[in-house]
């Protein structure tokens, strides 16, 4: 196996209007097996930082264990990270962002990592609407440990060994709706222009937006009878509602028929175009958005694109009424006021 | 568009760019990979088949194959294909006994070969180790044709030129030497099976009509019969001040060696602008790097004589007008005419074909512009039994056209007396036939070196210009000559898509350094190229298109500038992409 990439990249290769090309976003080559979607997750991570323009060493990314985990190694090599314990992945994040409010967060996370081990802290940081990117690369299984069924399979799919699942499974997008996040979408690795639209969208999006993209596990999980296998996903898949990523300060030049679009504006200006289609579900609305869902799931369809939006909701900072100022860019005086002041603090409680 | 079949061998070797620029389609790559691995003798058997003077041409190719390379897109600057040759041929073994062996028993055949340089030298190879008996007319008294009396030998030191003239000469060729051919006719009294006409272009150009030409006629000379001259020993010194006319590599050879035989201060005139100079880079920054000064844009006016001396030129300026339909015109600028003070005259302007030795009624048509009429393909002329190649047969080329000529020119000898039809020739053989390699086949030479080209050491100006016969490049020492080997890309070492295994899960698509790959909706190969990931821009460079996928997607991969580094296959799941080594070589004579 090849250890490293040849450092030649095409002389035409464009450039971002930072003069960066894709190879400043790229990172060291991947580990995963031939094949893994994981490894198509992160070069539409890649793609996506690169065409918004933004700055490596402005990003931050996070994660936790198993194959997904290990995937901020192969993606921003010049940014910052943090390779965490198993499913803690959420509270490094909460613990950087309040550090500094500035940078870019981008966690990744796999279905055992989040919805097993990691559990409670998913939950908890959805409810606190921390402001970050969080990815979960599902493949309904343990990866890293050989395959072990985890709590996304879906009851009844079969994975290699033949044995069908027969617990219920996790639906992380309902989850993240029903506990507050104000985006929530659903990808699959296979799809890789979706991906990259909403993993734009995502980042662009201030609070917590949460992504679950499929992501067939070539070894263990790939038997056309998963639910989580090329074949399956492409066979059931269908886009919940047309969408287009308008970035902030591209000027919006078509005109689209009146009523046919829902154009939703998102904090730092850019706009999410919805293409409104009659028999399709309603995505601002979280009934609508969970109702849709488990409609699709009795018909053995596969929703995705964004399934729900509502860009109002406040993030932790703006719950926990913290300073705008990143702590990291203060001093010490203002950090540490002295006893004098925690005297008068713990005396306002009295 | 269509998909790609690569079972017509021709795609797979318009990949191998170098090769595929050879006039010999010398297989590159593959006596590259010879030298990374050391081993020079077969590398410079590699050569010696295809190319038939490894030592020379390492040093004095014209060298098409290196503005073709792949790395010189990928990277910007090619892999030195030229001076690794002369490595495999600086530090090859014992290479005699791997020669073939010339029959006992001759096929009782005779061909007379007209001129000894690389042209008739190669057509004497290829044949004599068939049986044929070969006998070669020069007018000189020695074979190399123009690579002796014309190359000076600060590039091509005689004795590599001698030690390579005769490997083939002592294949049991009969020497006709100091014999001037002044009739066709009489040659072909003399009962020869073929006759092969491999007499070169000899006439340099002149400019007879310019004033003071006549006046001045002691201290001008037409650079070729200058060059012959010094090669000779009639010329030993030349004028302090020399003009040299021309912007051909006649031109550069004329000016170094002036600086070496007394020129002090020797400078080119040429009438076009520097960058439309016909000589190549490396001769143009040679000369450059002994002081020689290019002077472009300047037609000249007149040779100026007093008394009987020459004592300079007069040039008018230009300036050149490239109009639409891609013509060029110089035109006056109106400035004041430029007098240059020199000594001496050196005329490098052209060489032109001739055949005073052709009698017009004995068969042989020739063209409008002077040259024999002839069969692209099989160098026959109008005479059945008459082939030409080389300079003779289109105007002034080079030697690896030359050699390139020479063989063709043995294949149609070879089927034309077995009495075969010339136009059903053997075809190239690819061997050995669909090697497939296995990961750990590919993978020591896959890996993507990051050096840049090494620079050539070259012996101390100082030395170099007192001595003419002082070798100026020094070639590469192996170390150096690994390093640059494996700058190569193996671009022989091709990728093999089979859609019928593809999942598309864009593994491939993601790790390839170039983003040559792409699944995309099938379109006419304009649009197309337009809407890959980075448009396919180099027309040049062929598309490689699939059948359809189960999405209804094909794959199109640009070969433009693919590293073969095999990562594709690697990360393939399924071995849809596979790295197939296809080693192709040209047909010789003889063969089925
Ligand atoms: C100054 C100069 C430098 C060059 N440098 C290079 C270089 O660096 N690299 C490169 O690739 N090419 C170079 N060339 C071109 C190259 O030398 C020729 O293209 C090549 O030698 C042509 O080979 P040929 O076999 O056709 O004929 P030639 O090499 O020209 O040989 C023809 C031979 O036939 C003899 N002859 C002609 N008429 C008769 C006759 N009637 N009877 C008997 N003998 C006859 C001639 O004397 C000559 O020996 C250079 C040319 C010149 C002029
Ligand atoms: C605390 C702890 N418990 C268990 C493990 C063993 N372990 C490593 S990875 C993993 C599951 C990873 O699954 P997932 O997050 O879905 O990642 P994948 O490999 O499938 O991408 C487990 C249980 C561990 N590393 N640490
Ligand atoms: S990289 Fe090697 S094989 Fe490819 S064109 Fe250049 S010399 Fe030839
Ligand atoms: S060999 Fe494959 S991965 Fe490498 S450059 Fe060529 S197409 Fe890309
Ligand atoms: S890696 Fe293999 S299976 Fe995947 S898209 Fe490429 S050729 Fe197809
Ligand atoms: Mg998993």
């Amino acid at each position: 196996m090849s250890y490293e990439r040849p450092t030649i990249r095409h002389p035409d290769a464009k450039k971002n209007s930072l003069g960066y090309t894709r190879k400043e976003y790229e990172g060291s080559i991947s580990t995963l097996c031939a094949g893994c979607g994981h490894d198509s997750i992160t070069h539409a991570l890649i793609t996506a930082c690169f065409e918004m323009n933004l700055e490596p060493h402005r990003i931050v990314k996070l994660s936790g264990i198993g194959c997904s985990s290990k995937t901020p190694a192969y993606f921003l090599g010049r940014s910052h990270g943090f390779n965490s314990v198993h499913g803690r992945m959420p509270s490094v994040a909460t613990g950087a962002n309040m550090a500094n409010r500035e940078l870019v967060y981008i966690g990744v996370s796999g279905d055992g990592d989040t919805a097993s081990i990691g559990m409670g802290q998913f939950a908890h940081v959805v409810r606190r609407n921390l402001d970050m990117v969080y990815v979960v690369m599902n493949n309904g299984c343990y990866g890293l440990t050989k395959g072990q069924d985890s709590a996304t399979a879906d009851r009844g799919s079969k994975t290699k060994k033949g044995r069908p699942v027969s617990l219920e499974s996790i639906d992380l997008c309902e989850m993240a709706i029903q506990l507050g996040a104000g985006f929530v979408g659903r990808g699959f690795s296979g799809d890789k222009k979706q991906v990259v639209e909403m993993l734009k969208a995502a980042v662009a999006h201030k609070g917590l937006a949460f992504l679950d993209i499929i992501s067939p596990c070539v070894s263990f999980n790939n038997v056309p009878t998963s639910t989580k296998s090329y074949a399956w996903v492409r066979a059931h898949e269908e886009a919940a509602l047309p969408f287009d990523f308008i970035p902030c300060c591209r000027e919006i030049t078509v005109d689209y028929p009146q009523g046919s679009v829902l154009p939703v504006t998102l904090h730092d200006g850019s706009v999410i175009n919805l293409y409104k289609q009659d028999d399709l579900m309603e995505i601002t609305s979280r009934s609508a958005a969970m109702d849709a869902l488990e409609q699709a799931k009795t018909e053995h369809r596969i929703l995705t694109g964004i399934l729900y939006l509502n860009p109002e909701q406040p993030d932790t900072h703006a719950l926990l009424e913290t300073v705008t100022t990143p702590l990291n860019t203060m001093g010490r005086e203002e950090l540490c006021p002295g006893n004098a002041e925690l005297q008068r603090i713990n005396d306002a409680f009295r | 568009m269509k998909p790609t079949d690569i079972h017509e061998c021709s795609y797979f070797l318009q990949v191998i760019d170098c090769q595929y620029a050879c006039p010999a389609h010398t297989p590159v790559p593959e006596y590259i990979r010879l030298i990374a691995h050391r081993d020079y003798s077969s590398a410079y058997m590699l050569n010696w088949d295809s190319n038939v003077f490894p030592g020379v041409l390492g040093r004095i190719c014209d060298r098409p194959c290196e503005p073709a390379c792949r790395r010189g897109r990928a990277e910007g600057e090619p892999v030195a294909i030229c001076r690794l040759k002369r490595l495999a041929a600086d530090f090859r073994g014992d290479v005699e006994s791997l020669f073939p062996r010339v029959p006992d028993r001759k096929n009782g055949k005779r061909i007379a070969l007209i001129g000894g340089g690389p042209a008739s030298l190669t057509v004497a190879r290829d044949l004599a180790v068939l049986g044929y008996e070969l006998e070669l007319y020069d007018n000189q008294s020695r074979a190399g044709g123009f690579m002796r009396s014309q190359v000076p030998s600060f590039r091509l030191p005689e004795e590599v030129l001698d030690t390579e003239v005769g490997y083939i000469l002592n294949l049991g060729i009969h020497t006709r030497f100091n014999q001037y051919v002044t009739s066709l006719k009489k040659i072909l009294g003399k009962g020869y099976d073929a006759v092969f006409i491999g007499t070169g272009a000899p006439r340099g150009r002149d400019l007879p009509d310019l004033p003071g030409r006549e006046e001045g006629d002691t201290s001008i000379t037409v650079g070729i019969e200058w060059l012959a001259g010094v090669v000779f020993g009639h010329v030993k010194k030349t004028g302090k001040k020399v003009i040299v006319l021309g912007g051909g590599n006649t031109a550069m050879d004329c000016c170094r060696t002036a600086r070496r035989l007394g020129g002090e201060d020797v400078r080119v005139v040429v009438r076009s602008p520097r960058a439309d100079m016909k000589a190549s880079q490396w001769e143009i920054e040679d000369a450059a790097g002994e002081d020689i000064p290019i002077i472009d844009n300047h037609v000249p006016l007149e040779f100026v004589v007093k008394d009987g001396r020459l004592v300079g030129m007069r040039f008018e300026k230009v300036r050149a007008c490239y109009h639409d339909n891609g013509k060029r015109e110089l035109m006056a600028t109106g400035e004041k005419p430029i007098f240059m003070e020199c000594d001496e005259v050196l005329i490098a302007i052209g060489q032109q074909n001739a055949f005073p030795w052709i009698e017009q009624d004995c068969g042989l048509q020739f063209t409008a512009r002077g040259l024999p009429v002839l069969d692209e393909l099989t160098l026959q002329t109008s005479l059945a039994n008459v082939f030409v190649g080389g300079d003779a047969a289109f105007g002034p080329a080079n030697v690896i056209t030359a050699v390139a000529h020479g063989h063709q020119a043995a294949i149609s000898i070879d089927l034309y007396c077995r009495g075969k039809d010339l136009h059903d020739r053997p075809r190239s053989k690819v061997s050995p036939a669909d090697q497939q390699l296995d990961f750990q086949d590919w993978i020591y030479d896959s890996h993507v070196s990051d050096e840049r080209r090494q620079p050539v050491p070259h012996a101390p100006r100082a030395k170099s210009l007192k001595d003419r016969l002082l070798e100026v490049e020094l070639g590469f020492d192996p170390e150096v000559g690994r390093v640059e080997s494996e700058r190569c890309l193996n671009c022989d070492v091709q990728t093999v898509f089979d859609a019928s295994l593809c999942i598309e899960c864009d593994a491939c698509v993601d790790i390839c350094p170039t983003t040559c790959i792409n699944f995309i909706k099938n379109g006419p190969e304009d649009e197309l190229r337009q809407r890959l990931s980075i448009p396919a821009r180099n027309l040049q460079q062929p598309l490689y298109v699939s059948v359809p996928l189960p999405t209804g997607r094909i794959m199109v991969k640009d070969e433009n500038v693919c590293l073969h580094c095999g990562l594709c296959a690697e990360r393939c799941p399924t071995a849809a992409w596979r790295m197939l080594k296809f080693v192709c070589r040209s047909a010789v004579a003889g063969d089925r």
